[in-house]
């Protein structure tokens, strides 16, 4: 059996050296007017390195999906500054998000064009991604034809598409069965090591979290603030039934229960 | 472990797990299916032939029992007579035309002129609380009302028959266009402006296509309400060309009733064949495409 090596590290969230493919600087974030103002995230520093895979997990509505806007790009930090060097990141949902007025094809084609690939081009680069994510015969599938994983398979696509080195992921399995999340687990690992993605992937799921990641990252809830983090040096391919991951996953579970805790007694 | 050597464990060890996924793929998918002529016959033709054949029955018993004078409600038949004497005066579809002409110029104009209103309403906030609701209001009011005065400040002609026609259609096209675009789920927007549809192209890719639903619901009701107001023109407003509602009209000033129902059944008709003829496939194909038949999520 491999040894669980983790490595609690200082909660300052900095890759050291070289430039990082997500910046995020003393991010701040609030909502509403004053008055009844709600402080999401507190000063988030966190990078992620080029070709590196951080899950982020925290508990419900402690600021995952409002961190993962910002990066995106669909909402502005109140304080604070986000660099992703790369350009524009691609964005996977916990719904698919495909257009259901669009073929599985078309959607990715329609990622292509808005990221400039020409037109002639289009078509047999979206039967390529459609390879990747193996629905090579999906191309002229509506979305409702599809199955929950094929959807999210072609979401994954489409993500693709866009071009981008870096890609965010908001819980994008959240809402499968436990067998195909496997798959799909498999799936972007391997799909993540071959594009040498750099991935910032959000779930409330510890071990999916231990799974994926080669850093784990804690958020703690009310105002989310970086709590921990764990570097997991489990080697690839894992199993998330493996008991590499369930013995860090029990212990990054006791912590993000601690986390919760804390707001019983005040 | 060298980055190619993982890339090839982690590419063996994906596809044990694709044979899962194929598997399941195969389990979950939805496989497209086609009906086939003679069922779409008998469930969709079959029933609505069947009341036309019970109310048809109906009316002739009436008649043949003599219930009411044959004076007010007279028989099938006699309709009929009327129908076949128009087809040989030659007259029947020059009528129907005028008023189907009428109505489609009509209806085509009011989609020209109430597009671009609901877009306006839809997404800019003042002009919304300006005339959003003045929109809405002006959608129960029936046209039949705007005739006197459309005929007092256009004369009793073409001009006064038209604007009678965009009072009535072009606040349902546009509110059917601002539902459609109220409708819209916010996740397609984020997800169009992330793969870099903002702005016209946001709008072209994303948010029309999105809205069309409502939109064509609206125009659904824009043809009816544009055949309404027609129909309530016509009987008012006088002009050279002979429509169905100015026949009717002259059906009741000479007091021939089976001039009148029959009239009454031609608007009804071709109201209805407006709508199966260029409505409903449209629709049904949009909705079918989108899978919304299949009550999917
Ligand atoms: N647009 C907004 N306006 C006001 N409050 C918001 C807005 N968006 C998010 N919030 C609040 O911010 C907090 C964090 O929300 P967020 O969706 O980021 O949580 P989350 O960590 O993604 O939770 P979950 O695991 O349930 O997805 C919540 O308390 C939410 O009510
Ligand atoms: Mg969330």
């Amino acid at each position: 059996m491999t040894p669980v090596l983790t490595t609690p590290q200082a909660v300052t969230g900095r890759v050291a050296g070289g430039v990082p493919a997500v910046r995020i600087s003393h991010v701040h974030k609030s909502f509403g007017r004053s008055g009844a103002r709600t402080h999401v995230l507190d000063d988030i520093t966190l990078d992620v390195a080029p070709g590196e895979f951080v899950t982020l997990l925290g508990a419900s509505g402690c600021g995952k999906s409002t961190l993962l806007n910002l990066v995106a790009g669909l909402d502005k930090p109140s304080r604070g500054s986000i660099e992703v060097p790369g350009g524009r990141p691609a964005l996977m949902f916990q719904e698919h998000a495909l257009f259901p007025w669009l073929t599985a094809g078309k959607n990715i084609e329609l990622a292509l064009k808005l990221a400039g690939v020409p037109r002639p081009e289009r078509r047999a680069e979206a039967e390529r991604l459609l390879e990747l994510v193996r629905l090579a015969g999906a191309y002229g599938k509506r979305v409702h034809e599809l199955s929950g994983g094929m959807r999210q398979r072609v979401a994954m696509a489409r993500a693709l598409a866009q071009g981008s080195k870096v890609l965010l992921m908001d819980e994008p399995f959240a809402a499968l069965d436990a067998i195909t999340r496997d798959v799909l687990h498999d799936e972007i690992t391997r799909i993540w090591a071959e594009r040498q993605l750099s991935v910032l992937f959000v779930t409330h799921n510890v071990r999916e979290a231990v799974r994926l990641a080669q850093r784990v990252v804690l958020l703690s809830s009310r105002p989310g603030r970086v709590a921990r983090e764990w570097r997991i040096d489990l080697p690839q391919p894992r199993r998330i039934e493996s008991s590499g991951v369930a013995d860090l996953s029990i212990e990054i579970t006791e912590e993000l229960r601690g986390e919760i805790r804390r707001h019983v007694q005040h | 472990m060298s980055s190619t050597d993982t890339a090839a464990v982690l590419e063996k060890d994906a596809s044990d797990s694709a044979e899962v996924g194929a598997g399941l793929d195969v389990l979950d998918g939805v496989a497209a299916r086609g009906a086939p002529i003679a069922r779409i016959v008998r469930e969709r033709a079959l029933p609505p032939l069947i009341v036309v054949g019970l109310v048809l029955g109906l009316w002739q018993l009436v008649f043949v029992l003599g219930l009411t004078d044959a004076d007010k409600l007279p028989g099938p038949a006699m309709v009929w007579h009327s129908l076949d004497e128009l087809w040989c005066q030659e007259t029947l579809l020059p009528i129907v035309w005028t008023s189907v002409w009428r109505g489609l110029s009509g209806f085509l104009l009011a989609v020209v002129i109430g597009t671009p209103i609901g877009l306006v309403v839809a997404r800019v906030k003042p002009v919304r609380t300006a005339i959003g609701p003045v929109l809405q209001g002006l959608q129960s009011l029936p046209s039949v009302a705007w005739v006197p005065a459309a005929v007092i400040w256009l004369g009793p002609d073409n001009v006064a028959i038209y604007a009678v026609i965009l009072l009535g259609s072009v606040p349902s096209v546009a509110n059917g266009l601002v539902a459609g675009i109220d409708q819209v789920p916010p996740l397609f927007l984020r997800a169009g402006r992330t793969m870099g549809a903002t702005g016209l192209a946001g709008v072209r890719h994303v948010l029309i296509p999105a809205a069309l639903p409502g939109y064509l619901a609206g125009l659904k009701q824009g043809w009816a309400f544009s055949w309404r107001s027609l129909m309530a023109a016509e009987l008012i407003a006088s002009s050279p060309e002979l429509g169905l509602g100015r026949y009717l009209q002259s059906r009741r000033e000479a007091a021939d009733m089976p001039g009148v129902l029959l009239g009454i059944l031609l608007i009804l008709i071709v109201g209805i064949a407006i709508e199966l003829a260029f409505m409903a496939p449209i629709e049904r194909h949009l909705l079918r495409d989108r899978g919304v038949q299949d009550a999917d999520r």
